[in-house]
């Protein structure tokens, strides 16, 4: 890779119908130094959270804190040995959601993961949320998920590789 | 490889006199999202920037969290209050950053969009912005406008990027 050749695309998902509940980046490989990922849609229903998992991982190894606004109010929460980490605050329903997701360090067999991540719910509100995932494994699947709806038809989810060099 | 991304498209820089708004028009469709970076600074006493699309002010709306270093408080409107700045009474030669994220702008849903903003200041207040701000509109976005609650100074520097997913 030449340097200066940063923030490339790796692949984008496009939800095309109503059905869709997951969506997976799988076979990432260690050709970048951090990445990021963004998604831009809706869903069907507002019903829950989209939740994150790396390399297919459901154990208790996930935590993560928020600092929310919602219009009329504000507040902070923490969620430790979770099963995933939630990537939005509120579910997104209909409105539209946009939500970036920074990956420092994904292939670093040395560390556990952490994540940054602003999101941006129309409906509910704006938040920051950071992540951990305790593995030390490098990053070659990333999972997003909604229960209980699915992703509204023309929702993108972009995945973007960042190099140092 | 996958063609680098994240590709300059304009930029402005803020002269002598300042300017009450900054127009970027004639976006290209040809990326998938855009992001604008900002270094600014207000001429008055005043953190607002606010932001249109298409010349329209129509049709915006936001629900934000600020914090001041001694408080979080969060709002919501029905206008296009998008970022704040460092304001006149703010210290000297201080510019606010901000970072203006808009997905998929061509797409003929409705237009969501995330920001980040902070008002530096070296005093007791300072403060730091999230939008999430809505465009109900199908349209594609081919101009926004960037206007101050008074004038951008000098020096005030407006970056708009375009980034492609493939």
């Amino acid at each position: 890779m030449t340097a200066g050749a940063t923030y490339v695309p790796i692949a984008t998902q496009t939800i095309s119908g109503t059905s869709t509940t997951n969506v997976t980046f799988s076979s990432i490989t260690n050709a970048y130094t951090d990445l990021v990922v963004i998604f831009e849609g809706a869903t069907v229903a507002q019903v829950n959270d989209l939740t994150l998992q790396f390399n297919s991982d459901s154990g208790s190894n996930y935590s993560y804190t928020r600092i929310v606004g919602y219009g009329s109010g504000q507040y902070s929460d923490r969620t430790s040995n979770s099963t995933s980490i939630s990537i939005t605050i509120g579910s997104p329903g209909t409105q539209g959601h946009t939500s970036i997701l920074h990956i420092n360090n994904y292939a670093n067999t040395n560390v556990y993961k952490t994540m940054l991540l602003r999101t941006s719910n129309t409906n509910y509100g704006p938040g920051a949320i950071i992540g951990l995932w305790r593995n030390t494994s490098a990053i070659n699947a990333i999972s997003i998920s909604i229960s209980g709806t699915t992703y509204s038809s023309g929702s993108t989810f972009t995945l973007y590789g960042i190099a140092s060099a | 490889m996958a063609n680098p991304t994240m590709t300059l498209i304009a930029s402005n820089t803020v002269g002598s006199g300042g300017v009450s708004s900054v127009t970027f028009s004639s976006i290209p469709a040809t990326y998938t999202d855009l992001v604008v970076k900002v270094s600014a600074r207000n001429t008055t006493a005043t953190l607002d920037c606010y932001i249109n699309f298409n010349g329209s002010s129509s049709n915006l709306s936001r629900k934000v969290l600020y914090g001041n270093g001694s408080s979080a408080t969060s709002g919501s409107g029905s206008d296009g209050y998008v970022i704040w700045l460092s304001q006149s009474s703010d210290t000297a030669n201080t510019f606010g950053n901000a970072e203006i994220y808009i997905p998929n702008y061509t797409s003929s849903n409705y237009k969501s969009f995330s920001a980040d903003s902070v008002s530096e200041n070296n005093g007791t207040t300072a403060y730091q912005f999230l939008d999430a701000g809505l465009w109900s509109s199908s349209s594609a976005i081919t101009s926004f406008t960037l206007y101050s609650g008074s004038n951008f100074a000098q020096y005030s520097t407006f970056y708009l990027y375009g980034i492609n997913n493939s």
